[in-house]
């Protein structure tokens, strides 16, 4: 079927600027067949069902939007955690600024590395989990990720690895545009926590893969941040098998355009997929997008996913998360909160909850609420002493607080509060 | 201590008047008790003292220590020593009753020019105060009142009362919804707190818990005005006779 006249326009003008990367055999297939997809699907536009709140065009266009680069005077995320550091700045890998990428339990490789290999594990997932994630929803944005995407890291977990793995995103150069896919292939019974930082680029396309085998355990704690007029759309494909966890945190501080899509497959009996989130945002160009898809194709399995926003000065946030429950896969337990905080009457949240059930013995949940600070809550704090704008913030990290509970670790998730709570000062 | 002279408020959204002129004068050291039927205004009267949003101060003034205290905000109140003890206490999930409070104390040590607590004194502090009203570990460590019966909700604010060590200490129906063993209780935290230089105002519809908190001056307040004061004597009155007697012998 012909794509609508804008959706071709719009694609046709994109992928006249796009050249694909030259590789191994293998790879320059996935790119091609991605490409080939792209052209089928058409890039998306406003007119999309899944792109009605999230204005798609400074991503589809051409060329990058400029975002200025900010001063961070916080220092890095996660400084006083023993972790390896992989550094890429505007989506270009920095040697010298990342450690050796070496770790017990652990073989890390860099997909520029891995596409010249004539013969890798990498084939059998590369673009692989994106293209079965295309249906029922399309998401040309994620395989022109996979079609142009020259580096990345791909990550194999053998065994319990000894430290967390940091993906460090800096951003140096205000008309960057950056494209990266990371792979990461957790083997049965193995444990791996992905660390991912930074504000990346001025536009950012950024793809993870996971194929977390069976009973094997994911950890992914992510921070996007800093720069307010930064854009990033990134995908997450991932395939859980019999008994294993996928977790996953995404905290998301500024950003005049962010997608996180998050694309969940449940495909062995006994499995456990948590996707969270906690976004603040500050002003009328804020926009954050959360897009969930979590299919149960297994017995007894659990999701839950819960997201939190805090929203001001005209900032906007979208949910739209989806439970899909096939024929068969009874016992499911599936939990979906999405909730905003607006702290005025100029900020919006538009949320879109979805059930799909197609067995019969499931327990499935969702809710989606907007409010205001408590008052009540407020004024009791202030009785005792606590100075408004504290209170005020108590009670903002007390609404966020159940997302950030979704982090296994919580060291980890005591620096985020931490970098909450200032962001939180700063902007009251 | 506490002065209210001719105090008028009305609800700020709708036109009706609640407090029509209260005079009360609170020295320190004592204890007072406001009685009342339902819809006297009492209860008014302690959201207007400790600076509730949503009532307008339409007449007269109310000082504590010659400062105007209609003036200021709940937080300035408070770090001045005026103490609520809420009739329904608020929870809040998300913050922990113990960081909650520590903010609180050390909040209001700021204001004054005090230096803060360090955790290790705070603790060894409320550890000692919650034992002896009976508030285990885990109620400090959980959200503020989150599922707190109705007496540990009131012994919470006890607590609260304790660390904080205000000298106007407002208890708004603090008996309300507590047996009589949870009274006592509470009760003994409140005697344990009286001093030379700490005033109480009790507020409360029946004379029982007045049995537990001996008060030196009783008002019957009516229809947004204090209509009679007397000695603990009035309080058994009404626990006798109801407010009817007492209203119509005003009238």
């Amino acid at each position: 079927m012909a794509l609508a006249k804008l959706k071709q326009d719009v694609t046709d003008a994109r992928l006249a600027a796009v050249s694909l990367p030259e590789g191994a055999a293998w790879i320059n297939a996935a790119r091609n067949d991605a490409l080939t997809r792209v052209a089928a699907m058409g890039l998306p536009t406003r007119r999309d069902e899944y792109w009605k709140y999230t204005d798609p065009s400074s991503i589809t266009a051409v060329d990058a939007p400029q975002a200025a680069i900010l001063d961070n005077d916080e220092g890095p995320l996660f400084a006083d955690v023993d972790r390896v550091k992989i550094v890429f700045v505007d989506g270009v890998f920095d040697e010298d600024a990342s450690d050796d990428l070496t770790a017990e339990g652990v073989t890390i490789e860099r997909l520029a590395d891995v596409a010249a290999s004539d013969i890798h594990w990498a084939k059998d997932l590369y673009g692989v989990l994106e293209a079965r994630g295309q249906k029922p929803v399309a998401r040309p944005l994620a395989a022109l990720n996979t079609a142009t995407a020259t580096d990345g890291v791909v990550i194999r977990v053998t065994a319990k690895a000894e430290k967390p793995i940091n993906l460090i995103y800096l951003h140096n150069d205000a008309s960057s545009d950056a494209v990266l896919h990371n792979l990461v292939k957790v083997e049965a019974g193995a444990e791996v926590t992905l660390l991912e930082t930074g504000p990346a680029a001025s536009r950012f396309s950024k793809l993870l893969e996971v194929d977390v085998a069976e009973g094997a355990a994911f950890h992914h704690v992510r921070a996007q941040g800093r720069d307010h007029e930064r854009r990033a759309v990134t995908h997450c494909f991932a395939r859980i098998e019999k008994e294993a966890t996928f977790k996953s945190f995404t905290l998301t501080f500024n950003g005049v355009l962010t997608r996180n899509e998050c694309v969940l497959e449940i495909i062995g009996d006994d499995a456990s997929a948590h996707v969270a989130g906690a976004c603040v945002g500050d002003g009328k160009d804020f926009h954050h997008d959360d897009t969930v898809f979590i299919t149960h194709d297994a017995v007894n399995c659990e999701s839950r996913q819960v997201f939190k926003k805090v929203l001001r000065n005209g900032a906007t946030g979208v949910f739209q998360g989806k439970i899909l429950v096939k024929e068969g896969a009874q016992k499911t337990d599936g939990y979906q909160i999405s909730q905003s905080l607006l702290l005025d009457d100029d900020s919006q949240f538009l949320a879109k909850p979805e059930l799909e059930i197609y067995a019969d013995d499931v327990a499935c949940s969702h809710g989606s609420t907007s409010g205001a600070i408590d008052e009540d809550a407020l004024f009791y704090l202030r009785s005792r002493g606590v100075p408004e704008k504290i209170a005020r913030n108590m009670l903002t990290l007390s609404f966020l607080a159940e997302a950030l509970e979704e982090i296994a670790d919580e060291g980890l998730a005591e620096e985020l509060r931490d970098r909450l709570e200032s962001w939180l000062n700063r902007h009251s | 201590m506490l002065e209210i002279k001719g105090l008028e408020v009305k609800l700020e959204e709708e036109d009706k008047q609640i407090l029509k002129g209260v005079d009360l004068s609170i020295a320190p050291g004592t204890v007072h008790a406001i009685m009342g039927p339902n819809g006297s205004g009492k209860s008014t009267l302690s959201y207007v003292l400790s600076g509730k949003d949503g009532y307008d101060v339409i007449g007269g003034e109310a000082t504590l220590d010659g400062e105007d205290l209609l003036e200021l905000e709940p937080e300035e109140r408070a770090a001045m020593g005026l103490f609520l003890a809420f009739q329904y206490p608020v929870e809040i999930p998300g913050v922990g009753n113990m960081t909650f409070l520590r903010t609180a104390v050390n909040a209001q040590r700021k204001a004054r020019g005090e230096d803060e607590l360090s955790a290790g004194d705070f603790l060894k502090v409320v550890r000692e105060k919650a034992k002896s009203l009976k508030i285990d570990a885990d109620m400090l460590k959980r959200p503020v009142n989150m599922g707190f019966s109705g007496g540990e909700k009131k012994r919470n604010e006890i607590l609260q009362m304790a660390m904080l060590e205000p000298k106007m200490c407002v208890l708004d129906e603090t008996d309300s919804g507590l047996d009589v063993d949870a009274m006592k209780l509470v009760a003994d935290g409140v005697n344990a707190l009286r001093s030379e230089g700490r005033s109480f105002l009790v507020i409360t519809h029946y004379q029982r818990l007045l049995d537990h908190i001996k008060p030196d001056i009783v008002h019957i307040m009516a229809d947004g005005r204090i209509v009679k004061s007397g000695g603990p004597e009035l309080a058994l009155e009404v626990e006798n006779n109801g407010y009817a007697d007492i209203l119509s012998e005003v009238a």
